[in-house]
């Protein structure tokens, strides 16, 4: 018995420290494998795209009561672009600043900030979630994204919307893309204001995309210019978002 | 060699012999959730590393009051819950990884995936295999309803959920006096309640609150964050209940330890368990040994 006692517990010690040793740097393994990367991993990322779409195309994001706003919105990413142009129209306050849309589109054009706060708009206190797991309540002023698509008129053939942003990760300007869902989903705005004023610098003045559906680094801020397109492979490093092709974070950033 | 399955009672069982106890599926299942639910928890803390606070409500950020953190400060990592402040450095908060390198990450290099700080790599880990877990779970859990194995093995009848008898099991536990012969095939009450509470409990609500933390969940189902309090609520119930299914893992490996472990291991891997003798002389031998 006593010799089946040690040889048990040396079992279990062994059984312990092979399947640490074995796993962690498996698990690192795996992690660098391309091949891995796409063909299991991405899957629950695909899994939760199609489950999430077929869950309701339109369902809203809640929408919460003043009182329940945070106290403070704190700021991340980028929160002062360095481009001179920006600098430019921010000494000027945006007074000459456009906003172009262009891309698979019948009418492309240029919208003011004039021009967009004279459209239609909506205001929503929603909940901002970071893909790093905090939560920021804020109340958000904008044109509905759907309403600036209607202007131009997308193509048939076209499947996304790219946002081209002003401010940049080591030389790489941000850049984000959602799908048509997302796109005309109705609290879907390009944000002007916040908290019942103008949009401040450190949040993407003076103009960010809010799509409430998604986590916080699908929201560009520093909005110049929207694209519509066909297929993500010609956008910067062909997975749709700057995190996407320099981290490999979701596309879908539903979950 | 006479085997036998769990549910024909009626065949007499051979005294110290091997019978028949768990199903191909219920082994495949096992496994496949050993490996699942431990990869859930170190990716799980991966994403933890990157926002180390918890917090109650809908929402929760750097300048909001956490009510779990783990940090470092003045060269020494700590554990924070509530008003209690433990030093932790080495393990939590500060450590050194592999290379010898300082590290300020909560949780440490051993028992994150990937090893190395990577939100996207314990995401894509963590919400691939969160679809191997649920889907499993639930394909159990219809499973066992129709063959009535949750009838049959897992619900307490009226006796058993009596408190005399669960004190009395308790004090068995205590006394380390687990069943022996045919009484070894049948869970006991304390067994039974563990298995419900992980299966029906822990384990749903880990899923649960999981999908509240999903932007486009909460639109799609909103009760979800009606019944969990808020996506910080639902964060920090899910960090929580991490803890609780280590818990139960923990004391799950002790009783396998403790009831025998080769035996146990065996019955889970071939399905064939070596029943515990109820001869008093043959448990006298054992003590001595």
């Amino acid at each position: 018995m006593t010799k089946d006692t040690i040889s048990r517990r040396r079992l279990l010690k062994i059984a312990g420290v092979t399947g640490s040793a074995l796993l962690l740097p498996g698990c690192d393994r795996l992690s660098r494998s391309p091949t891995f990367r796409e063909v299991v991993l991405s899957s629950g990322e695909k899994l939760a795209y199609r489950v999430q779409r077929l869950l309701g195309v339109n369902p809203l994001a809640r929408e919460y009561e003043p009182e329940d706003m945070s106290p403070s919105f704190r700021t991340n990413g980028n929160t002062m672009p360095a481009a001179a142009e920006y600098r430019r129209h921010l000494e000027t306050n945006f007074a000459d600043w456009r906003l172009d849309v262009g891309g698979a589109v019948k009418k492309p054009a240029s919208f003011s900030l004039a021009d967009m706060k004279a459209m239609p708009a909506r205001s929503q206190i929603t909940r901002h979630d970071c893909v790093e797991g905090w939560s920021a309540i804020g109340k958000w002023t904008g044109v509905p994204l759907g309403a600036i698509l209607d202007r131009v008129e997308l193509e048939p053939d076209a499947r996304f919307i790219v946002f081209h942003c002003a401010d940049d990760f080591r030389g790489t300007n941000y850049y984000e893309s959602i799908d048509l869902v997302d796109a005309f989903h109705p609290q879907t705005i390009l944000a002007y204001g916040m908290n019942d004023g103008e949009l401040p610098v450190g949040h993407g003045a003076p103009v960010r995309l809010r799509v409430e559906r998604q986590l916080g680094y699908k929201q560009a801020k520093f909005v110049m210019r929207i694209e519509a397109v066909e297929s993500l492979s010609a956008v910067g490093g062909g997975k749709g978002g700057y995190w996407e092709d320099s981290n490999g974070y979701e596309w879908y950033a539903g979950i | 060699m006479t085997m036998t399955t769990i549910d024909n009672t009626d065949v007499s069982l051979p005294e110290g012999g091997l019978v028949y106890r768990h199903r191909l599926s219920t082994r495949i299942w096992h496994w496949i959730n050993a490996l699942t639910l431990l990869i859930m928890l170190m990716s799980g803390l991966m994403i933890f590393n990157a926002h180390p606070r918890l917090y109650w409500g809908d929402y929760g950020a750097n300048a909001d009051p956490a009510w779990l953190e783990i940090g470092s400060g003045g060269g020494e990592g700590y554990l924070r819950i509530g008003s209690l402040t433990v030093e932790t450095t080495g393990v939590l908060g500060l450590w050194h990884d592999g290379n010898g390198t300082l590290r300020s990450r909560a949780f440490p290099g051993w028992a994150t995936i990937p090893s190395y700080y990577s939100l996207s790599m314990g995401r894509l880990w963590h919400l691939t295999f969160a679809w191997v877990f649920a889907l499993g779970i639930v394909a159990y859990g219809v499973w066992s309803w129709l063959n009535r194995h949750i009838e049959r093995d897992l619900l307490p009848s009226k006796t058993e959920i009596h408190p005399s008898h669960i004190w009395d099991d308790v004090k068995k536990h205590a006394r380390l006096d687990f069943p022996k012969g045919e009484a070894a095939l049948n869970y006991n009450i304390l067994q039974k309640l563990a298995y419900l509470g992980v299966l029906g409990v822990l384990i749903p609500v880990a899923i649960l609150t999981g999908l509240t933390m999903s932007p486009a969940m909460n639109a799609s189902w909103p009760w979800l964050l009606d019944i969990f309090g808020g996506r910080q609520s639902a964060r920090s119930i899910h960090f929580i209940v991490a803890w609780l299914l280590v818990g139960f893992f923990l004391v799950h490996i002790a009783m396998v330890v403790l009831a025998g472990p080769l035996n146990e291991i065996r019955s889970m891997i071939t399905g064939r368990y070596r029943l515990p003798p109820e001869n008093a002389e043959v448990k006298a031998e054992e003590k001595d040994a």
